[in-house]
């Protein structure tokens, strides 16, 4: 099994995540970034359980598609909330406090 | 059909969790109560306390079997441990939650956004806390701090028409979510490097020395101590903490510093000690680094605030930079000073907390320097409360601090370290120069310079008894620990020795 091809694909979505979260300024596309970087360590976790032959890696998977659905309720009720307030989801917006 | 068959359930070991399953139940019960009928909040608060209590029961009843029989135990295919450690740290944190839900009741009446789901959320996320205390597995390591960290996501948005604290609430959020995942990352090394979740096996590997993937690890690893340095405010990665701190409401502040930090060092203590005890040259140089800017940035860095929960949110940085000295010593005496440590973080820094939500008054307006300008005049008896806090975060003899930091810098002389142990000294005595400044305010300068603001004249602060049992428990535990210390020092040498 060519396991370098799916650590590379993995660790190049999860730059392009990091950079996806320090780059975009929009709350919506900062939370699609974390999801892309939790995504990416899926392939990871699944192609290591391949690689040992067990179960673990696969499940973890499971585990984390389902804490990664509620962080992004929690998420964008959160977004939701300021856009309320702020008519905006840019996190530039969101300074008050500083220093 | 066939592999149905093959797996066996592991056996259920409902005592090994019986802390966990109390505080989760009690938080069930009370979503079923607001379900029902939705009463006064403070009845739901009642419940709340009456479950921490009894987890800590449980917890108690664990520590003391394990200690006596000395017989530490895997629970669950290896997922949970009971051991000193474990059941030492779950006490702690029902301490922190039975704290956090006493402080509550009076100051979300006063801001007028009472209601019961906040002692569910709280009560969860002790749980997520007790979770990761006891994990020995690092699914559990992952599942319970998501389970803390999505709870106090919720809970520092929670007074939602607030925009400071849906401020901190988003931010907490992000880079909550964003240290998970670089925490997950590593993870996901570490098992691709040993084939195994289990830090106990894990360990067993890395004797037998067929560790196929050094690399691996060794990344693995930087990357886990980086995503739970994100959860303990370990500078650099602390740039959340103070506007998380100033903008959510104070009492979950007080919960939140406290047991986001119990737990957080829990994790490290047991994935370092446990998982990865064999490459102990390679992370305590990392942890070093990191004691020596935590303990200097947090206490250089609160200088400058003149915000009074910004200022405590560094200083609560400045703890943890301390709590890591004793893990980067790698002395069972620098561990031991630590777990001993957090404990008294834990009472002082509610404590502090619970004094300055009572001071902010509703919508948490007076909170700067200025507003605090003799406030002995004004508020004798909570000024009094403060600046013993104050005193005893700073380490004056006779308090809880002093022995926590004289524990801490033992197990540190014992390893040697003379840069970490002066490093220490020096952040202490910068740390000193701050509190002390507050100390002054609030005692020594009724004028005000010029183009500063009179401080408000305000009624008094009215007490509610929760709040009274809180401080008044915070400040016993304070003095009993700086004068009598030996009790729960011989207790977290016990927790150290077993795991």
């Amino acid at each position: 099994m060519k396991l370098n091809l799916f650590l590379t694909l993995s660790a190049f979505l999860f730059c392009l995540g990091v950079y996806g979260m320090l780059a975009r300024r929009n709350a919506v596309m900062i939370l699609m970034s974390i999801e892309l970087m939790l995504n990416a360590i899926n392939i990871n976790l699944v192609a290591f359980g391949a690689l040992h032959g067990n179960l673990t890696g696969q499940i973890f998977a499971f585990f984390v598609i389902a804490v990664a659905a509620a962080e992004v309720g929690i998420g964008l009720a959160i977004v939701l909330l300021i856009y309320r307030n702020r008519a905006s989801v840019n996190v530039d917006d969101v300074d008050l406090m500083k220093g | 059909m066939l592999i149905a068959d093959a797996i066996a359930a592991p056996p259920s070991d409902w005592w090994a969790i019986a802390p966990q399953l109390v505080l989760g139940g009690t938080a069930v019960v009370i979503i079923l109560m607001i379900c029902v009928k939705r009463v006064d909040p403070g009845w739901n608060a009642l419940v709340a306390a009456v479950g921490t209590v009894a987890s800590g029961v449980f917890a108690w009843e664990q520590w003391r079997q394990v200690t006596t029989d000395a017989n530490p135990r895997l629970a669950y295919s290896g997922m949970i441990a009971v051991d000193g450690f474990s059941a030492f740290l779950v006490l702690v944190v029902c301490v922190a939650a039975f704290l956090g839900v006493l402080l509550a009741d009076q100051y979300f009446k006063r801001e007028g956004i009472d209601r019961g789901e906040y002692y569910a959320l709280l009560l969860f996320s002790a749980c997520g806390m007790q979770f990761m205390a006891a994990a020995n597995n690092l699914v559990m390591v992952f599942v319970a701090l998501e389970l803390l960290s999505i709870c106090l996501y919720v809970l520092s948005a929670w007074n939602r028409d607030d925009s400071r604290s849906q401020e901190a609430g988003a931010k907490y959020l992000l880079l909550g979510a964003y240290s998970s995942a670089i925490l997950l990352f590593g993870i996901a090394l570490l098992y691709g490097g040993t084939g195994t979740t289990n830090l106990a096996r894990m360990a067993e590997i890395f004797s037998e020395n067929v560790t196929r993937e050094p690399g691996l690890v060794l990344l693995g690893m930087v990357f886990v101590i980086v995503g739970l340095g994100f959860k303990i405010a370990a500078v650099p990665f602390h740039m959340w903490t103070p506007d998380v701190y100033q903008g959510a409401p104070t009492p979950v502040v007080g919960f939140m510093a406290s047991g986001a930090k119990i737990a957080g060092f829990a994790g490290l203590f047991r994935v370092l000690e446990t998982g990865l005890a064999a490459f102990e040259f390679d992370w305590q140089p990392l942890l070093v680094g990191l004691a020596i800017v935590t303990m200097l940035g947090g206490s250089i860095l609160a200088i400058a605030q003149r915000d009074v929960k910004r200022m405590l949110a560094y200083s609560s940085i400045a703890h943890a930079g301390f709590i890591l000295t004793g893990l980067a010593s790698g002395t069972a005496a620098g561990v031991r000073g630590a777990l001993f440590y957090l404990v008294a973080y834990v009472f002082m820094i509610a404590g502090a907390f619970g004094v300055v939500a009572l001071l902010a008054r509703r919508g948490e307006r007076y909170t700067s320097l200025d507003d605090y300008r003799d406030m002995f005049r004004r508020e004798p008896v909570l000024a009094t409360v403060l600046a013993f806090f104050l005193f005893a975060m700073a380490g004056i003899p006779g308090t809880s601090g002093f022995v926590a930091k004289f524990a801490v810098f033992t197990g540190v002389a014992d390893a040697h370290q003379w840069v970490l142990l002066t490093v220490g000294t020096v952040a202490s005595v910068i740390s000193a120069y701050f509190y002390l400044r507050l100390v002054v305010y609030m005692y020594m300068r009724p004028e005000v310079d010029e183009g500063e603001a009179q401080p408000a004249a305000l009624p008094r602060v009215r007490w509610a008894p929760a709040t009274v049992v809180a401080l008044v428990l915070t400040v016993f535990f304070t003095i009993q620990l700086g004068i009598l210390p030996q009790g729960l020092l011989d207790m977290a040498g016990k927790a150290t020795l077993l795991f």
